[in-house]
C-alpha cells in the first residue's frame, strides 16, 4: 500500500508540471505594452515608389558592403534581408495589381528574438529599438528561428577573422544619438517611411486610413499583430500578400512564458522534484544495501 | 586680325567648352587684352602624334584661334615652319623670354634605357631636354596617357624604359591630362585656366584635374539605362549590341575608368568616341588598366549600385545538392540494412550464460 | 536466473579493424571542423537564414540526446521506481549516455557561430531567465558533469583492478565519498533531463507559425518529455542486444523484455496526448494524404506499431523481434523531434534546406567518437554484466 502511493506520488510530481500545462494557459497574463518612449517608422505602400534611396542610404549610414551575389555579380542586388543588407524594397506583383515593401527589422514590441536570446545580446534598448550587443552573443541563431518575420541574419561568409556577426535593423540608432534620423526616412523622396514615436505613426495612420477608406486595406499591420510592433505599414493589398505574416494578437514570446512559467513557477517544482527523488533514492539504496546483506 | 567682339565670343565659347560660364570668358578677354598670353612649348618624344591631331579638331574654338588669340605657342614641332638650328633657337629664346612662366606641355613617354639614347632631338636626349625645359616652366602639363602613364611605349615589355614624365620630373607638379587621345578641351581648360589666374586646376590623387577626371566613365555613360536593367552585349554584331546595350560584358572599362569622355565627345562630332560608336571603353585614362588589362576582359565594379528589377516577396533560396541527398539516402539505406542484418544474427546468441567464443569487435 | 550479477571489462584487443574505420571517420570530422573554424560555417554548412539551425541541433542535440536518455529512463526505473533487474543494463544506459551527450555538446560547439562567448553562462546575473534556450543549455552542461559522476563509478571500479597501485588507492580512496553522495547525484540526474528534455520542445514554442500545427502545441514540453523516455528505453534495449552480438556475450532477456514493456505503455501515453492535444485545437480534422499528415502518420505507425506488439512480449520472445520493435520506436521517436524541430519548421516559401555532405561528416565523426569512447570504456572498464563460464551454470 505504502508502495503505490508512493509511486503515485512520484508519478504526479514527475508529470504534473507538464500536464498542468495545458490546464492553465489562460490563467495568466503574460502582454507586454509598448516602452513608454517607443519609436519606430510607418512606411506606406501606397505612396512607395521603389527608387530604393532607402536601401542606397541605409548601406552608407551602416557601412554595409555591397551584396554583388546575384546574376552577373554586377549590382548590389541583395534578394532578400541578409548579413550585409539591413533594409530591402521587394515588389509584389500579381496580374495588373502590384504594391512595393520595404522590408526591416519590425522592433516588436514583446520580440521573439529577445525572449530566445540566452544572455541578452539581443534587447530592447533606448526607445525599444531592438539592438545588438556583440560581446554577449554566443551565435546560437535561436533568435533566428523565434523571429516570424525572419529578419536577424548571420555572417554565414567569413570576413576576416571569423567571428560572425547578427545583423539586423537597429533604426540608426547611431544617428539618433547624434540627433539625425534614421538614414532610410531622410532620404525618402515621397514621405513613404517616416519617423515618429509610436503613438504618433499610429495616429497619422488612422488618419490616413479614414480620410481614404476605399484605398487602404482597413487595419494597421503592426497596432495587435504578433503582441504589436514599432514599424507599422500601410498597404492598399492584403498585407500576407507583402510577406508580413498573419500572426494573432498574443507574441510567441508570450505564449513561451505562459507554458515555462506554468511549469517553472518561482522554480518550485524542480526544488521539490529534487528534494523528493533524493529521499525516495536514498530509502530505496538503503534498502536494497539491507536485502543485499539478508541474502 | 579680328574684332574684340569676335574675340569675346571666342572666349565664351572656350569657356563653354570647359563648362565655365560668361564672367570666365570676360576674364580670358582681360587676361589677353593685358597681353598676357601664356607662351606654351610643347614637347614630343615617344608619342604618335595622336594628341595633336585631336587638338587640330577642335572648334569651339578653333586651333588657330586658340593659337593665335588665345595663347602663345612658342615651339611645337609638328605646327611649327621652323626646323633644324631655327627650331632649337627659338625653343631657347622663348624659354629665356618667359622663364618661371610659360607652359610646357610634354607629349609622348621618354625613354629611359641606356641613359635614353632612343629618343634625341638636335643631340640631346629626351630627358635632358624635357628636364631643361621644365626647369623653367611656371606649368607643366602632361598630355596623353604616354606622357601621363607611359601609354603604348611602355607596354609589356617595354623595350626602351619609357617612362611617365612625371617620374623624370620627381618633385615638380606635373598636370596628368590622359587619354589615346587626350580629349582637347581638357587640356584647353587647364591652359586657360592656368592664362587667366595663374593657377593650376584641383588635382586627384593620380595629378588629372579633377573637373575632368572626377567620376567614372559608367557614372554618366549613355548606355548606362542598358546596365541597370541588366541588358548586355554579348559580342560584337550580335542583337543586343546592335540594339546598343552596354558594353560591359565585352570588355568596357568604363565602371573603373575616371574620365569625362561620356559627356565631352571628340572633334565636336557628337557621339564620337568609343561606346558611341559600339566599343567598349579601353581605359586609356586609368593608370594600369589600358594598355594593361587585355582590351575585352572584363572588370570589377568599384561600388555597385541596385539595378533597376526588384526581388519578389518570395525569392527561393538555399541549396539541397542532389549528392548529399543521396549520401543521407545511402547512410540511412545501410544503418537499416545493417540493422536488420544484426537483428537476424542475434537469434543465433545464446539467452544465458555459455558463450565464450571470440570477440569480434 | 542465468543472468551473472556481476559486471566485468569485456577485454579484448583494442586497436581492432571496426575502431579504425571509426578513427578514420573521427578524423575526417575532425578536419571539417577545423575548416569551419578558419573558413566561416558557410564554407562547409548549407545552412542559411531560413533554416538556422539546419540539421546540427536537432540531429546531434534534439534527437542524439534522447536517444542518450536511456541513463535518465533507467534511473527513474531503478532507483526511484525500484526495479533492480535493471541494473544489468544501467551502466550500459549511462555510459551511453553520457558520451551521447558530450559529443552532442562538442557539436554544439561547432554548430554556435561564436562559442568563445559562451563562458560567460557562468554568471547568472547575465542571464535571460526567459530564454529556453539558457535553461536547456545550463541543464545539459549540469547534467553532463553529473552523468560522469554516475560513470565514475564503473570507472572507479575499473580503477580499482588496475595494475597501477596509485590508481587503486584512488579508486580506494574515493569510492566511500562517491557512495555516500550517489543518491544525491543520481537525483539531480534526474531532475536535470526531466527539465532540458521538456525544454528542448519548448524551444519551438517560440518559433509560433513558424512551425507546422500539427507539431506546434502547448504540450510540447511533455510530448518531447514521453519521447526521450521512449527513445531511451529502445536505444538500451538497442545497445544492449548490439553488444550482446558484438562480443557474443548471453542477452539480457528478461530485463529488456520488460522494459520494451514499460516501453510501450509510454508509447500509448505519448499517441493518446499527441492524439488528444490535435483533437483539442482541432487538427485531427485537417489530416488527409499531404505530406503533412504522411509525416504525421509515418511518427505515429512507428511508434504505435511496436508498442502493440511489445504488450505480449514475454521472456521467451525472439531477440529479433525485441530489436526491429526497439528499432522502430527509436525511429518513430527520432522522427518526432526531427519533424518538430527541422522538418515541420516553416520560415518561408522561398527558403530551401539539406544537410551538406561536409556538414553529414560533423555528425557523423562525432558519432563515431561516441561509439569509440562505448567500445573503448566497455572493453577496459566494468559496464556489462559478466560472461559466466561454461560450467558454472549447471
Amino acid at each position: 500500500m505504502v508502495r503505490i502511493s508512493r509511486r503515485t506520488a512520484i508519478k504526479s510530481a514527475l508529470f504534473g508540471g507538464a500536464v498542468a500545462v495545458g490546464a492553465t494557459t489562460a490563467s495568466a497574463t503574460e502582454s507586454v505594452e509598448p516602452p513608454a518612449d517607443a519609436r519606430g517608422l510607418l512606411y506606406d505602400a501606397t505612396l512607395c515608389i521603389g527608387c530604393k534611396a532607402c536601401v542606397t542610404a541605409c548601406k552608407d549610414a551602416n557601412g554595409l558592403p555591397a551584396d554583388t551575389a546575384g546574376p552577373h555579380g554586377l549590382w548590389d542586388r541583395p534578394d532578400d534581408l541578409n548579413a550585409k543588407t539591413k533594409n530591402i524594397i521587394k515588389l509584389y506583383r500579381s496580374g495588373d495589381t502590384t504594391s512595393f515593401v520595404k522590408r526591416q527589422c519590425m522592433h516588436c514590441v514583446d520580440p521573439a528574438c529577445v525572449g530566445a536570446c540566452m544572455m541578452g545580446a539581443l534587447k530592447k534598448r533606448e526607445y525599444g529599438i531592438v539592438s545588438w550587443d556583440g560581446s554577449k552573443c554566443v551565435g546560437c541563431r535561436y533568435c533566428q528561428i523565434a523571429c516570424p518575420y525572419n529578419i536577424p541574419k548571420f555572417e554565414w561568409e567569413m570576413a576576416g577573422f571569423y567571428n560572425p556577426k547578427i545583423v539586423k535593423c537597429e533604426l540608426c540608432r547611431h544617428r539618433l544619438a547624434e540627433g539625425r534620423d534614421p538614414a532610410c526616412t531622410e532620404v525618402c523622396p515621397r514621405h513613404a517611411v517616416i519617423y515618429g514615436t509610436r503613438e504618433e505613426l499610429l495616429k497619422e495612420a488612422h488618419r490616413r486610413i479614414a480620410a481614404n477608406p476605399t484605398l487602404y486595406q482597413p487595419n494597421v499591420y503592426g497596432e495587435h499583430d504578433g503582441g504589436g510592433t514599432q514599424v507599422l505599414y500601410l498597404s492598399h493589398v492584403p498585407f500576407d500578400k507583402l510577406g508580413l505574416p498573419a500572426l494573432g494578437g498574443e507574441s510567441a514570446a508570450a505564449t513561451t512564458r505562459k507554458v515555462q512559467g506554468t511549469i517553472y513557477k518561482g522554480f518550485v517544482a524542480p526544488v521539490a522534484l529534487y528534494g523528493v527523488l533524493a529521499t525516495i533514492v536514498s530509502r530505496n539504496q538503503r534498502r536494497a544495501g539491507e536485502e543485499g546483506e539478508r541474502s | 586680325m579680328q574684332s574684340r567682339r569676335d574675340f569675346v565670343r571666342l572666349c565664351t565659347m572656350a569657356a563653354a567648352a570647359i563648362g565655365l560660364g560668361p564672367a570666365a570668358a570676360e576674364q580670358f578677354v582681360q587676361a589677353a587684352e593685358k597681353g598676357r598670353k601664356p607662351s606654351v612649348l610643347w614637347l614630343q618624344f615617344q608619342e604618335c602624334t595622336g594628341c595633336t591631331e585631336s587638338l587640330l579638331r577642335t572648334s569651339h574654338p578653333a586651333i588657330d584661334d586658340l593659337i593665335l588669340d588665345l595663347i602663345s605657342l612658342d615651339y611645337h614641332e609638328t605646327l611649327f615652319a621652323a626646323a633644324g638650328h631655327q627650331a632649337e633657337a627659338a625653343l631657347k629664346s622663348a624659354m629665356r623670354d618667359n622663364a618661371g612662366k610659360y607652359i610646357c606641355i610634354v607629349e609622348g613617354a621618354i625613354p629611359t634605357k641606356e641613359n635614353g639614347i632612343y629618343c634625341m632631338i638636335g643631340g640631346r636626349t629626351a630627358i635632358e631636354i624635357v628636364n631643361d625645359v621644365a626647369a623653367h616652366a611656371g606649368a607643366i602639363i602632361a598630355i596623353g596617357s604616354c606622357a601621363s602613364w607611359g601609354g603604348v611605349p611602355s607596354a609589356d615589355p617595354n623595350p626602351t624604359g619609357a617612362s611617365p614624365a612625371h617620374d623624370i620630373l620627381k618633385g615638380k607638379t606635373v598636370v596628368n591630362i590622359p587619354g589615346c587621345p587626350a580629349n582637347p578641351y581638357n587640356l584647353l581648360g587647364t591652359v586657360l585656366q592656368y592664362a587667366t589666374y595663374g593657377t593650376l586646376p584641383a588635382l586627384d590623387a593620380e595629378g588629372r584635374p579633377k573637373f575632368a577626371y572626377g567620376q567614372t566613365v559608367h557614372e554618366h555613360c549613355p548606355r548606362r539605362a542598358h546596365f541597370d536593367a541588366g541588358r548586355f552585349a554579348e559580342k560584337y554584331g550580335d542583337e543586343a549590341h546592335r540594339n546598343g546595350y552596354c558594353l560591359y560584358k565585352i570588355g568596357c572599362k568604363g565602371p573603373v575608368t575616371y574620365a569625362n569622355c561620356s559627356v565631352q565627345h571628340f572633334g565636336d562630332v557628337d557621339g564620337a568616341w568609343p561606346i558611341g560608336i559600339g566599343h567598349p571603353c579601353f581605359g586609356c585614362t586609368e593608370k594600369g588598366v589600358g594598355f594593361t588589362i587585355p582590351m575585352h576582359q572584363t572588370v570589377d565594379i568599384i561600388r555597385p549600385t541596385g539595378p533597376s528589377t526588384y526581388p519578389p516577396i518570395v525569392q527561393p533560396q538555399g541549396t539541397v545538392s542532389p549528392i548529399a541527398t543521396g549520401v543521407a539516402g545511402l547512410i540511412v539505406g545501410g544503418l537499416a540494412g545493417a540493422g536488420y542484418m544484426a537483428s537476424k544474427k542475434l537469434n543465433t546468441l545464446p539467452t544465458d550464460a555459455s558463450g565464450t567464443e571470440k570477440p569480434e569487435v | 536466473m542465468s543472468r551473472s550479477e556481476t559486471l566485468e571489462p569485456v577485454g579484448g584487443p583494442l586497436w581492432t579493424r571496426p575502431m579504425q574505420v571509426l578513427t578514420a571517420l573521427f578524423l575526417a570530422g575532425i578536419a571539417v571542423t577545423l575548416y569551419r573554424f578558419v573558413m566561416g560555417i558557410g564554407a562547409i554548412a548549407n545552412l542559411n537564414d531560413g533554416y538556422a539551425w539546419g540539421a546540427w541541433k536537432p540531429i546531434s542535440v534534439i534527437v542524439f540526446t534522447s536517444m542518450a536518455s536511456g541513463g535518465y529512463a533507467t534511473a527513474l526505473l531503478l532507483y526511484v521506481f525500484n526495479r533492480r533487474k535493471y541494473a544489468a543494463v544501467s551502466r550500459t544506459a549511462i555510459l551511453t549516455s553520457a558520451l551521447g551527450y558530450t559529443t552532442g555538446v562538442i557539436v554544439l560547439g561547432i554548430d554556435i557561430g561564436r562559442p568563445w562567448n559562451f563562458w560567460r553562462i557562468v554568471n547568472p546575473g547575465w542571464w535571460n531567465f526567459h530564454s529556453v534556450l539558457l535553461e536547456v543549455a545550463v541543464c545539459i552542461s549540469t547534467y553532463i558533469i553529473f552523468l560522469w559522476l554516475e560513470m565514475a563509478h564503473p570507472l572507479l571500479e575499473g580503477a580499482g583492478q588496475s595494475g597501477q597501485w596509485s590508481f587503486r588507492e584512488l579508486a580506494r580512496r574515493l569510492t566511500p565519498a562517491l557512495d555516500s553522495a550517489y543518491p544525491f547525484i543520481v537525483a539531480m540526474a534526474i531532475v536535470l533531463p526531466t527539465m532540458h528534455q521538456s525544454s528542448l520542445g519548448s524551444l519551438f514554442l517560440l518559433a509560433g507559425v513558424r512551425v507546422h500545427p500539427f507539431w506546434q502545441t502547448p504540450l510540447v514540453p511533455l510530448l518531447f518529455l514521453f519521447s526521450c523516455y521512449v527513445m531511451g528505453y529502445a536505444f538500451v534495449v538497442l545497445t544492449s542486444l548490439l553488444s550482446s552480438l558484438a562480443w557474443r556475450r548471453p542477452l539480457e532477456m528478461e530485463a529488456l523484455t520488460s522494459l520494451s514493456r514499460v516501453m510501450s505503455s509510454i508509447v500509448a501515453a505519448f499517441v493518446l496526448v499527441r492524439l488528444g492535444d490535435l483533437a483539442w485545437r482541432g487538427q485531427l480534422t485537417r489530416l488527409s494524404v499531404d505530406g503533412w499528415s504522411l509525416l504525421f502518420y509515418a511518427e505515429l505507425l512507428l511508434l504505435a506499431v511496436p508498442a502493440v506488439l511489445s504488450f505480449g512480449l514475454d521472456r521467451h520472445a525472439s531477440p529479433q523481434k525485441l530489436f526491429l520493435l526497439a528499432a522502430s520506436t527509436l525511429l518513430g521517436g527520432s522522427l518526432y523531434r526531427l519533424d518538430t524541430s527541422l522538418v515541420a519548421f516553416m520560415p518561408g516559401a522561398q527558403w530551401r534546406y539539406f544537410p551538406s555532405v561536409l556538414e553529414m561528416l560533423v555528425t557523423i565523426g562525432f558519432a563515431a567518437l561516441a561509439v569509440m569512447g562505448y567500445i573503448a570504456i566497455v572493453k577496459r572498464f566494468p559496464i556489462l554484466p559478466g560472461v559466466r563460464h561454461a560450467g558454472a551454470h549447471a
